[in-house]
């Protein structure tokens, strides 16, 4: 039962790594740009829930209705103000202003709210659990996959339907002749970044709900959406998910294993996905 | 006489240090269909991608309709009416046949062009609505290419070389077209390398060498010589 | 008329900076001890910004997970000297030898991503090397090790000596280093790792194998590095997963360093360490406060002037201090051909 209950808590681990690494796959899909500071942007998030939380008095998930738009907010004015002019055809500029970036977070974040570890208290959600046949689900994981099934669900539905999903794979598929049809690809760029944070504020609420965060956890964050984006394959939200889980399982079995394996296991299937399937198990574009 | 709807006046254009446009000037008037043609490297396509905005100039090189655009964006460009149909045809790959239609209009101009004069047009294209735009033959996707640029219904449609790489037959087909297209009082550049096409469809020509205009003149009255030593600088 | 790699500027500086590397190596004797500790700190550094810089400034491979060598050469130092009784002086290069090995795998296992994921994946490589080294008790597992007296001692007899020994292993890894990095530039692989700075496409055109080039150069800055990493934690007597696997430390500032210098060039990690401790002197205390502006400061440049303070510089005068380019000399003047039309 040990083993049934650790693949399951693996699954629904795998929502929130499948949240973690949605937005970072929208980015690549629309723009090709990965941003190194996205895992500081998820701490971000989480940091901005715990104000507003405190400040007005809310639940951590009524949060959600101030942060989501705050974030996208943010994603916007950041791609507009500073991203946009990297955008060159050189690797460089984005990886290290996105690197910079991560570290002027990290270290503001630190400033502003100290290195102690904080939460977000979400009351008895947090213990509150389903039991079926001797296999105890919690709600809040649950919430957590579904809403990440969710949330993936509707951006495919966007990318795939609607006028703005169809400018983003136009842009991302030329972007001189796009700017023909009469979209700016500044603007373009800045609300696919503007929704990349929004999805990232919703991944940054139910982190800081389900663990204890600090200023410095942005990294592992990112490192973990990125495997997920990795193992599913590049261009392919359901993929995302599918690798999320793929991540959630390995370290839920890991840490069955031995406590000290849990993320070691995570990593290693991650690599040995690379070694043998390097463009991931659904592939759907080139990189 | 009214004033052109068109004013190029001494329009340099540069790519880094290369420089491809010298000093060029051409007009155009309200619905007139006029021929650019020219050898490879001419300059033809540099001077679309610059009307069209793809490329930043002086604001006074480019007037349209007595405005000054030539530092205008290629999004700003195309809200006034001006549309491009692209040398080789630059299709959204990962948009369906009719998404491309429909972004085509994407700049939410009024007129008569829409998804169903368009099919009327290009028949072809209503039965292949949903493939992928990419899967296409050469001569289908130009037709995509010119309806998408129709969509936007503008009042200046510049065409870039749309027979190239197409079968004669095919070539036909899409000039016999064209009076559907330009009809309404649309006016058109057409950049061709096949002469006797554009001088056939054209009331005026410009033949472009070396990034400035060798010659220009009404397409009937240039004689075969003339054409020849502008377009190879003889 | 001829080509030739030297200049005036070029000859003049490989003469000055041989009399600086004397004057340094005489240090022990003019300087004092926390100005010779400094001084190898700087050095350590200078060496890490140049092998950073050759893997991402020529080789385009950006990595952000460099620390995964610098921890990986301290741990492998503590556990030869430690665990294996190998003397310090021989267990130092095993370290470079273990980076170099341990690098090759790594580099075929990572090499399937591109770009911005490839830097990600170095991070990803880093992490597990720390959670292993978490993992393993003989090296003290999470806590980390000290190293023990007696191993520091088989340095040099006296204190004095030691610190001696220390700031020149510092000096002469430096030396080694950017001596390494000028030697590959110089040579046929430098060519070839200098035309895929300028442009990898046209670069494997040319028939570059651009595969081979990078493996090279990842295996050779792995080990380097795993250099580095062993004298860095010699000198520190301690090491923890936390103090090795340092993104911060041996990453984060190592970049800047880059960045801000000029990447691209051999010239710019040198100027970019010289502006780094300049700034730490003096503005000593204000940590995170310390890495924001930084920050700020690394993105600005990026922004504005990607090459950096030394590609400023030589946009301007077209000055080289270190002998890479061909020049033609002794061209005359000619009179421009006359204008058509």
């Amino acid at each position: 039962m040990d083993w049934a209950n650790a693949v399951i808590q693996g699954t629904l681990l795998g929502g929130l790594y499948a949240l973690f690494a949605a937005g970072l796959s929208l980015i690549f899909g629309v723009m090709r740009l990965v941003n190194i500071a996205h895992g500081d942007l998820i701490v971000l998030a989480a940091y901005l829930g715990l104000t507003v939380s405190t400040a007005l008095g809310l639940h951590p998930l009524a949060a959600l209705a101030l942060v989501v738009p705050a974030m996208f907010a943010i994603g916007y004015a950041l791609q507009r103000v500073i991203l946009n002019r990297t955008m060159g055809g050189d690797i460089l500029p984005p990886l290290l202003v996105t690197f910079g970036l991560s570290i002027i977070l990290q270290n503001g974040l630190l400033t502003v709210y100290s290195a102690d570890p904080q939460k977000l208290q979400a009351g008895g959600l947090e213990t509150a659990s389903i039991s079926a046949g001797g296999l105890t689900v919690g709600v809040l994981p649950l919430i957590v996959f579904v809403t990440a099934v969710a949330i993936i669900g509707g951006l495919q539905w966007m990318f795939y339907r609607t006028a703005l999903g169809r400018a983003f794979r136009a842009t991302s598929d030329r972007q001189d002749v796009a700017q023909l049809m009469g979209l700016n690809r500044a603007h373009v760029f800045g609300l696919a970044m503007g929704l990349s944070l929004a999805v990232t504020a919703v991944a940054g609420i139910f982190l800081g709900v389900r663990t204890s965060f600090d200023p410095a956890v942005g990294g592992s964050r990112l490192i973990f959406g990125f495997e997920a984006v990795i193992i599913g394959g590049l261009g392919n939200l359901w993929g995302t998910l599918a690798g999320g889980i793929i991540l959630g399982v390995s370290q839920a079995i890991g840490g069955q294993i031995h406590p000290g394996l849990q993320l070691l296991a995570g990593h290693i299937v991650f690599l040995v996905i690379l070694a043998v399937r390097p463009r991931g198990l659904f592939p759907k574009m080139e990189d | 006489m009214p004033e052109p709807i068109l004013q190029i006046e001494n329009l340099d254009a540069h790519y880094g240090d290369f420089q491809a446009l010298y000093g060029l000037s051409a007009h155009l008037d309200q619905g007139e269909v006029v021929a650019m043609i020219g050898a490879n490297g001419a300059g033809k396509t540099t001077l679309m991608r610059s009307v069209a905005g793809l490329l930043r100039n002086r604001p006074e090189a480019i007037r349209w309709k007595g405005q000054a655009i030539g530092r205008l964006r290629a999004d700003q460009v195309a809200a006034l009416g001006i549309a491009l149909v692209p040398e080789g045809r630059l299709l959204f790959p990962s948009l369906s046949v009719e998404e491309n239609l429909i972004i085509g209009g994407q700049i939410g101009r009024r007129g008569p062009w829409s998804l169903d004069s368009v099919y009327r047009l290009f028949p072809v294209l209503k039965e292949r609505r949903h493939q992928q735009s990419t899967s296409l033959s050469g001569g289908q996707q130009q037709m995509v290419a010119i309806g998408r640029a129709l969509m936007a219904n503008p009042e200046l449609i510049l065409m870039d070389e749309i027979s190239l790489g197409l079968a004669p037959v095919i070539i036909r087909q899409i000039y016999d077209a064209l009076p559907g297209i330009v009809g309404e009082g649309m006016a058109a550049l057409i950049v061709e390398q096949d002469i006797a096409k554009a001088l056939s469809v054209t009331r005026r020509v410009y033949c472009l060498q070396e990034g400035r205009v060798a010659l220009q003149g009404a397409s009937a009255s240039l004689s075969r010589e003339e054409i020849s030593r502008a377009y190879f600088g003889m | 008329m001829q080509v030739t790699r030297t200049s005036p500027l070029s000859r003049a500086a490989m003469l000055i900076g041989l009399v600086v590397l004397v004057a340094l190596a005489a240090a022990p004797w003019w300087a004092g001890r926390a100005e010779l500790r400094l001084f190898g700190e700087m050095f350590l550094y200078m060496a890490l910004a140049t092998l950073w810089n050759l893997l991402a400034g020529y080789a385009g491979l950006v990595s952000v997970g460099q620390q995964a060598y610098v921890g990986l050469g301290g741990y492998a130092f503590f556990a030869l000297t430690m665990l294996f009784g190998v003397p310090v002086y021989l267990a130092l290069p095993l370290a470079a030898l273990g980076g170099a090995i341990v690098a090759a795998p790594v580099a075929a296992l990572i090499f399937r991503l591109r770009g911005a994921y490839f830097a990600i994946g170095t991070w990803v490589i880093s992490e597990v090397f720390r959670l292993i080294a978490a993992q393993t008790p003989a090296l003290g597992g999470g806590s980390g090790t000290s190293l023990p007296a007696g191993i520091v001692k088989t340095l040099a007899a006296s204190r004095d000596g030691r610190e001696a020994a220390a700031y020149w292993l510092a000096l002469g890894v430096m030396a080694l280093v950017l001596g390494a990095a000028f030697a590959v530039l110089r040579s046929r692989q430098g060519i070839a790792l200098t035309a895929i700075r300028d442009n990898e496409l046209a670069a494997r055109s040319l028939g570059i194998d651009i595969w081979r080039t990078k493996f090279v150069t990842y295996v050779l800055v792995g080990g380097l590095t795993a250099l580095v990493g062993a004298l860095i934690f010699l000198q520190k007597l301690r090491i923890s997963p936390e103090a090795a696997f340092s993104a911060n430390d041996w990453t984060a500032f190592v970049i800047f360093i880059v960045v801000i210098g000029g990447i691209g060039t051999l010239e710019g990690p040198i100027l970019g360490t010289l502006i780094f401790f300049a700034l730490r002197e003096t503005m000593a205390d204000l940590g995170t406060l310390y890495l924001i502006a930084l920050g700020v400061v690394a993105i600005a440049v990026m922004l504005k002037a990607p090459s950096g303070l030394w590609g400023l510089i030589r946009a301007r005068t077209g000055a080289e201090l270190f002998p890479l380019s061909y020049r033609v000399t002794g061209l005359t003047a000619r009179r421009p051909a006359p204008s058509k039309d």
